[in-house]
Formats: structure tokens, sequence, C-alpha cells
């Protein structure tokens, strides 16, 4: 799965190396409001200083706890919500300033799905019209617009004819969502960013939109951003994960990687959290306990310390980075802990031998 | 809380302020200068100078504006151009009467709308529900005025049971607890109150029955409670929505009684004011609708703290 | 598992596997589901047959009323209802009651819908931009909302109309005034919850800007609800109206118009009681069909948002 998919040439053949979304040291925080008078200086850290990259054709999965500042990348990403600082760039082009690719561009190239599948559909406009807006504020005309609606209606297997003039609320959850990918796909993207976009849906109906976004990957030659709580969801879909925890990213690998060999310890907790189709196996213990701390006032150090079994002294002090196997290139399986590196000062730290 | 009681009342200083901008400007709306009102038809032109300096219309407006509001704060509102008395005198007797009204009415309107709505919530879209809401539809929209002279043609011209003017038997000027005074008071009480009722009945009756449809009821009542228990939850529940329907309404019912009082010629600021405008009584006019206005933005600032200890959800930040 | 489409023309399956024949459903946009709704309400249809008759009584006065309704005459004052020419009594100058009732709708009608399309108008388009701007736009012009919201309506009405003068103008002017503030809060409200629904944040991801995104997706949604409000209000504006003018500072005598009728008549009440409540009793039913049809709209537009 790690093999570099050829690039079938939409738009412009991207250098075969160069990753489609590069992201840098990106972060936001946001202001806790305190009434008229004061700010009171207290932020909400809701993703700080978060970087990785995403190649063109893969599907990058996301997973983390509530609150662990997956949505806020996601629309940082959008350029919904602004930066505090951190660069963005796609295909290479740095995104806003004088120089960088317009915000507009930006959002015609990426697009996102919504996890509420009834609130993110206008119930006052028939589903073509809302599928054929995004193309018309981009200068396409009208009965241009509609015609992609309606091929596209057709693409993620709804009927035209039936379905077309139809209302939201007439609808069910599996089929707006698949109104909400024919949406994201009219502006015709190059990544698509889904954000827990099938978390809500009842488990057969989950089980047919992914499918149908694995025919539609292929089909006009995406790539995914997928983001959900859902551990096994993210491990049929990805080809990448990237592990998120109170608004850090602890560790990002493959999905064989990270699924047969987790590092991190909060990545091993998740993962033996997961309740098993096999009886015999139990859990007796929860792998992990506590709430997750306030992003108001994050842990020092390494913000996992409080609830890790391996903390020591230097974790409540010294903030691990991502540490890699060759300590620069973001794309091999990364941990940000300092049990990874043999200099941290952790007791358990040794050189990691040749593992993938 | 108490941060948030003192940051309410901050918030609402800025809010008096502006209202007393609009009272004081409300002078300068009307048509002709207000120096019309208070000039004998033969004034020369020195009268005018003079007048006009002893009224201080020659100074800029937001300088009057200002000797206005300094004045008014320490409690000399002007003097009334009809009586020729200071406007406070006249004034305190009126608020006085009034509040009286507007006690009595709050309390036998909230009361009786309440409990008529909490009936009509408990048994939402039986007969009680639809009588009670038919009421209340109703009194909503009646003109006050109208009822109150309906009322007053029943009671009064055709049965002749209660009195239809005057605060109390006689020329009595000063009020006092007695059931001759009270048999004055009941026709106002129910025209000033009428429409409250309706918005409040409504209110109720919606809050109830939305409560009793969500699920922590029925989990009181599985758990074995009374009836009555569980009642005393849901009109727990209902305050803070209610809370607010009313004290928008208390305002209103010293602000609407204007015409209430003046069909009962109730001696009360409704009266005042009637009388103010008939004889284009600026100083009186003014100074009347800043006492109301000052009184209503305090209401809703009780209204608004009371409203938040009930329910620490509301709270507007 | 292959993707499963809805394939077969002639019915549609739904996830749990039923199938639906499609001639079964039929598309009907909002609004014509809402018309099918209040038809079939007998309440408001009712009223709206009263209101539009009221109206038309108005329009077409001069052609229905039997008489002239400023003709005074000594002899007939207070006549009761039913005296010969006078089917509806006369009032205290002597003129007929039925002619004046007719010509008095014409005032308070437009005293009571003018006024609040005007707020409708102004309220509305300051709320939406104060609830889709946010920040300090927002909070400048529902501070200055607040402000007039300080004074209670009928008092406001009052005052301003007072200092202005008597004039179906200013009662116009302080009417509107006395509206604005609440429709801009109820637009502002309902635009700050529909701006926080994803599918506007949807149409932002497709770059679209701020205006586009109102005219196409916020104002379908706001408009409904706010004009639910505006119509609650036009009942309140004519008992204000009508009370304005009982005060003497609308319309002045010898107009016919309700309010002013109720006010002239008031000396009479116990020498012809009947007479004097009627002008009343054509208010209440106007005020009371307005306020129910407006309720039935509210049940009507009540779906699922």
């Amino acid at each position: 799965m790690t093999d570099q998919q050829t690039s079938t040439g939409r738009d412009q053949a991207s250098d075969g190396d160069r990753p489609l979304i590069d992201v840098h040291n990106l972060t936001k925080h946001f202001p806790v409001k305190r009434g008229i008078f004061q700010h009171g200086g207290l932020v909400v850290k809701a993703v700080d200083d978060i970087s990785f990259s995403l190649k063109k054709g893969e599907t990058l999965g996301i997973v983390g706890e509530s609150g662990c500042g997956k949505s806020t990348t996601a629309r940082l990403l959008m350029h919904l919500i602004e930066l505090d600082s951190g660069e963005i760039l796609l295909d290479g082009q740095a995104v806003g300033g004088k120089e960088g690719l317009a915000v507009n561009e930006l959002r015609r190239q990426v697009q996102m799905v919504f996890q509420d599948s009834y609130s993110s559909l206008n119930p006052r406009l028939p589903i073509q019209d809302t599928i054929a807006f995004g193309p018309t504020v981009h200068g396409v005309s009208q009965q241009e617009a509609r015609q992609r609606a309606l091929s596209l209606l057709e693409s993620v297997g709804l009927q035209p004819d039936q379905f077309g003039r139809r209302y939201p609320h007439e609808l069910s959850g599996g089929q707006r969502q698949r109104i909400n990918v024919a949406r994201a796909l009219a502006l015709q993207p190059r990544v698509i960013i889904l954000d827990e976009a099938v978390s809500a849906l009842d488990k057969s109906v989950e089980a047919q939109v992914l499918n149908l976004l694995v025919d539609l990957k292929t089909e006009f030659d995406l790539t995914y951003i997928f983001i959900s709580h859902d551990l096994n969801v993210v491990q049929y879909m990805s080809d990448r994960v990237l592990v998120m925890y109170l608004g850090k990213v602890v560790e990002l690998g493959t999905v064989a990687e990270i699924y047969d060999n987790p590092r991190h310890p909060y990545t091993q907790a998740l993962l033996q959290s997961r309740p098993s189709m096999n009886p015999e196996i139990r859990i007796d213990e929860p792998p992990i306990t506590g709430d997750p701390p306030n992003p108001i006032n994050p842990p020092p150090g390494c913000r996992f310390h409080t609830r890790c079994p391996f903390a020591e002294d230097v974790c409540a002090t010294k903030e691990p980075p991502l540490y890699t196997k060759s300590g620069v290139d973001v794309a091999d399986h990364a941990v940000a802990c300092h049990i990874e590196e043999a200099s941290s000062g952790h007791s358990k730290a040794q050189p990691r031998s040749g593992d993938a | 809380m108490f941060r948030y009681i003192i940051q309410r009342i901050i918030y609402s200083i800025p809010i008096a302020l502006g209202v007393t901008v609009i009272v004081f400007s409300l002078v300068y709306l009307g048509p002709g200068d207000p120096l019309d009102a208070v000039l004998p038809d033969d004034a020369t032109a020195a009268d005018v100078q003079e007048i006009k300096e002893l009224y201080g219309f020659d100074k800029p407006l937001p300088v009057q504006y200002a000797i206005w509001l300094g004045r008014a704060v320490t409690g000399d509102l002007g003097t009334s151009i009809g009586t020729g008395q200071p406007v406070t005198d006249g004034l305190k007797r009126a608020v006085v009467n009034t509040l009286i009204l507007a006690f009595f009415a709050s309390i036998f309107g909230f009361t009786i709308a309440s409990v008529l709505g909490i009936v009509a919530g408990y048994h939402h879209g039986r007969w009680a529900d639809k009588v009670v809401s038919t009421l209340a539809i109703t009194g909503v929209s009646v003109p006050n005025y109208w009822l109150a002279i309906v009322l007053i043609i029943i009671f009064s011209v055709e049965l002749n049971w209660l009195p239809s003017l005057g605060m109390g038997p006689g020329e009595s000027a000063a009020w006092t607890l007695d059931w001759a005074h009270m048999r004055h008071m009941i026709l106002p009480m129910i025209g000033v109150s009428i429409i409250s009722m309706g918005i409040i009945a409504r209110s109720m009756r919606a809050a109830v029955a939305e409560i009793l449809n969500q699920e922590f009821v029925q989990t009181l009542r599985s758990k074995g409670l009374m009836e009555r228990q569980v009642l005393r939850h849901v009109v727990k529940n209902a305050a803070p929505t209610v809370m607010a329907v009313t004290g928008l309404q208390i305002g209103n019912l010293m602000g609407g009684s204007i015409l209430i009082e003046t069909i009962f010629a109730w001696p009360g600021t409704g009266f005042l004011l009637n009388e103010a405008i008939f004889r284009r009584d600026l100083p009186v006019l003014q100074g009347t609708i800043l006492v109301l206005a000052m009184f209503f933005v305090t209401v809703n600032l009780i209204v608004d703290v009371m409203q938040t200890s009930v329910d620490p959800r509301i709270r507007r930040d | 598992m292959n993707t499963s489409s809805e394939t077969a023309r002639s019915t549609i399956s739904l996830p749990d596997g039923v199938e639906i024949p499609t001639g079964a459903l039929e598309v009907r946009s909002y609004w014509q589901n809402v018309f099918q709704r209040l038809r079939r309400d007998p309440v408001t249809v009712t009223c709206l047959v009263i209101v539009l008759l009221i109206i038309l009584m108005a329009i077409f006065a001069p052609y229905l009323a039997p008489a002239d309704p400023y003709k005074a005459s000594m002899l007939k004052r207070l006549a009761a209802i039913g005296t010969a020419g006078y089917p509806l009594g006369a009032d205290e100058l002597g003129r007929d009651m039925l002619s004046r009732l007719i010509y008095g709708g014409r005032i308070s009608l437009l005293m009571g819908i003018i006024p609040v399309f005007v707020a409708l108008f102004v309220g509305g388009t300051m709320g939406v931009i104060a609830g889709f701007v946010g920040g300090r736009t927002n909070m400048l012009i529902m501070r200055l909302m607040d402000v007039f919201y300080a004074f209670p309506s009928i008092m406001l009405a009052i005052a301003i109309s007072g200092a202005l003068g008597a004039g179906i103008g200013n009662g116009l002017l302080a009417l509107t005034l006395v509206f604005i503030p609440p429709i801009t809060r109820i637009a502002e409200s309902v635009t700050t919850q529909v701006r926080s629904f994803d599918f506007v944040e949807a149409a932002r991801a497709s770059g679209a800007g701020s205006w586009t995104i109102i005219r196409v997706h916020v104002l379908s949604n706001v408009l409904g609800p706010v004009f639910i409000y505006a119509t609650s209000l036009v009942s309140v504006g004519i008992i204000i109206a009508s009370g304005l003018s009982f005060l003497g500072l609308g319309v002045s005598p010898p107009a016919a118009d309700w309010g002013l009728m109720l006010s002239t008549l008031r000396q009479s009440i116990y020498v012809n009681p009947m007479v004097c409540a009627l002008p009343g009793v054509m208010i209440f039913i106007t005020s009371l069909c307005f306020n129910l049809m407006s309720d039935g709209l509210r049940s009507a537009m009540d779906v699922r948002l």
C-alpha cells in the first residue's frame, strides 16, 4: 500500500515525489470569552504546531478522541478558519499571502463533506440546486452546472430524474450523505476532506457510502483526508494514518505500521480498547483512564504524560517532537514519544532497530 | 453569580443613557419650537430672549442635555407648564398609584394566567386546553381599552356593582387597603392585565406541554413520584421561559396603563401622561416617560438576574 | 460489497429494503407544502376570509355605506340599534354608525399593516446583517435596538406620537419605529442560528461570497420565522393605532376611525351602551383574525427546521 499511484493526468502532472498537500506548523488558538471586559488571556489550544503531508492519490486517515483538534485541522486546511501561524502548501504552492494561491482557488481544489448530513443541506433548495451552487459561484453557467449536478447524482448512485428535484427532508441519511459527496465533487476538486462523514449513519448504510467513496476515488482520481474516531473504519479506508491528541500529532505512519505496530502509548491504548470479534479476548481493565485534560491548560511537556503508563520526569518537562527513524522526513513512521529517541533521557529509550 | 450581576448592571448603564438621550430628544421631535409652549402670546423679543436664558434654550443641544440629565439625576425634573409646580411632586404620587395598580394587576394576572397555562399544558389537545387557548388568544387580541369600556358597561352601567371612576370612594387622594378601594381597583386591574394574561398563559402552556414531552418526566413518574411532586419539577423547568415573558409584561403593564388609567380616571402616571400630551406640557411628558423607562430597564435587569439564578444555562455573556 | 444504487425506474428502495412505487411520491416545494396545510385548516381559512372581507369593505366603503358618515343629525343622536334608517344606531352626533364603521376600517387597517411591513423591511435587513456579520457590527446594531427596546411598545408609540403631534403620518412613523427593534431582534436571532448550520459553511467552502450566501441560502430560511412574527405584529399594530386615536394622537375628528369613535362615544355609555361598544368589536374581530392567521401560519410552516 505504500506504492505511489501513477497520476492519470488530471490537472497538472505533479512532481512524482512532491506531496499534494504539505502542512507545516499549523497552529490555531481560540480565545476564551470572559465577558465584556477582558479576554482573560486564556486560550483553547485547539491545534498546536502540527505538520504532515499528503501524497497524491492516497487516503490519509486522522484519528483521535473528541476535542483533539481533528475538525479544526480540517477547517484550517480549507481556510474556513483563519490560521494563527503555519503554512499550507497545495502542490508546492503556498496558500494565501501575496504570491500565494488564492483562498478561492484553494476551495476549488479542496472540498469537504461534513458529519451532519441534514444540516449540511439547505432545506429550502432542491437537491440539484444545492449541488449546482458551487460551480455557479465559480462562473459555470446555470445550464452546465445543472448538467454536472445530474451526472454527479448518477455517479453517487441516485437516479437524477427522481432525486434531482427532491428536498433534503424527503431523503434518508445515507442518501443525504451521497448528495453531500456529489456536492463536494461538483467543483472537480483534487482533494476531499471527509470530516466524520459516515459517523452518523447506520452501519449498513455506512458500509455502502464507504464503498461508494472508494469507487469514486478511482473514478475521479481523488485524494482523501478521512477524519474519524472509528478506528476500524479508518483502517479500512486509509493508506496512512495520523493520530492526534489534544491538538498535537502523536503518531504518523502507514496503516500497517500504525495498526500492527503502534509505538506511541496513546495509539497502543486506543487500539487495545477496540472490542474484539473474538469472544475469548476480553479486556479486564480499560487501557486508558481518566478524561483528556483541558485544552485550555494542557499539561506541560508531553501532553499525554498524565495518562501515560510509561511517563517519567523528562516527559513532564520536555515536549517530544515527532521523532522519526531518519529524523528528518515526516513521511516515515513518526512518533512523538521520548521512548523513541535514544538521547531523550527516557529510561526505556533505545534506538529503533530498523522497523517499518 | 455576583460578578454576573455587576456585569449586567454595568451593561444596563449605556442602555439607560441611551434612553435618556431619546427621552430628551422627544421634545425636539415635535413641530415648532419647544419655546412656543412656554411663551405667552404677546411676548416681545426681549421677553423671548429672557425666557430663552431662563430655560436654557440658548445653549447648544448637548449642553442642554447634560444640564437636564444632571438635574434629573438629582431629582429635579423641571417645572410643569400646566400647574407651575415641580414635575416631581405630581409624579411621585402618580408613580405610587400606578405601582399599586401594577402590583395587584401583576399578581392577579400572573397567578391566573399561570394556573390556566399549566392546566392547558397538562391537558394538551383536550377541551380544557382548547378553552384556555381560546381565552388566551382572545386576551391577546382584545383592545384592552375597549374591554375596559365593556366591563364598565356591564358592571357599572347595567349591573351597578362596581364603580367606574377613580381610585377610591369620594375624592380620596390617598390609597388604603380596604374593600372600598379594592372595589375601585377590580375593573382597572382586569383591563391592565388582560393582554399580559393571554401572553403568559400561552407561554406557560407551550412551556409545560414541551416539558411534559421530555423524557425526564417519564423518569420521574417511573421512580414513583407523586403527580404533585412531578408538577413541581415541571413548573421549575418552565419557570425561566415564563419569567422572561413575565418580566416584559410587567414593564408593559406600567407603560401600557396610560389608556386604562385614562378611562378609569385612575390618578397614576398614565393619567398624568395623557394630560401632559393634551396640554403639550413637555417637562411633565419628559419626566414621566423618563421615570417609566427607568423602571422598565430596572425590571428587565431584575428579571434577567432572576432568570439566570433559576436556570444557569441562560447566561448572556 | 458493491455500491447499491437506486436503479429501478418504477420503485425506490429505502435502506431497510422497503420498495416504494415512485408514483406514490410527489415532489412538492416547501411553499406548496405550506399552502396545502393552510388550505386544510378551517380556522385560518375562516379568519383569512373575514380579514379579506374587512379589507374589501374598507376599500369599497363609498359604495357600501348606506349613508354619509359625516352627516350629523341632532334629532337622531345615539339612536338605538335598529332605528329606521340607522341599522346599527347613531353616534353622539347623530351620524349613522353602520356607515362610520364601514369607513372606520380604512385608517385602522392602514395604521396596522403599513408600519409592520416597513419595519419588516428595515428591521429585517438590519437583523440579517447583524446576524450574518457578527462581531462589532452586530453589537452596535443590537445595542441600539436594545435602547429602544427599553421602552414598553405602547409607551414608546405614545411618547413618539405625543412628541410629534397628532396626525396619521406621525402615527405611522411612531408605529414603524416601535416595530423595528423586535423585528430586528428576531431576524438577528434566526440569522445567527442559520449561520451556524453546516450548509452555510459548505457554501463558504464552495467559494461563495457573503452576499451570494445571504441571497441564496440565508434569506429563504430566515424569511419564514420573521414573516410569521411580523404577521402577529399586525394585530398589535391595529390595537395600538386605535389606541393612539383613542388618545387623540392619531386621526382627528370628524374622521371615522374605530379608535376615535370609541373615544368620542365614551361619554355616552350610560345612554346607549351597545352603540358605544360597536367600534371596539370591529377592532377586536380584526385583531383576533390576524392573530389566528398568524398562529395558523406558524403551525403550517413548522416543518422540520
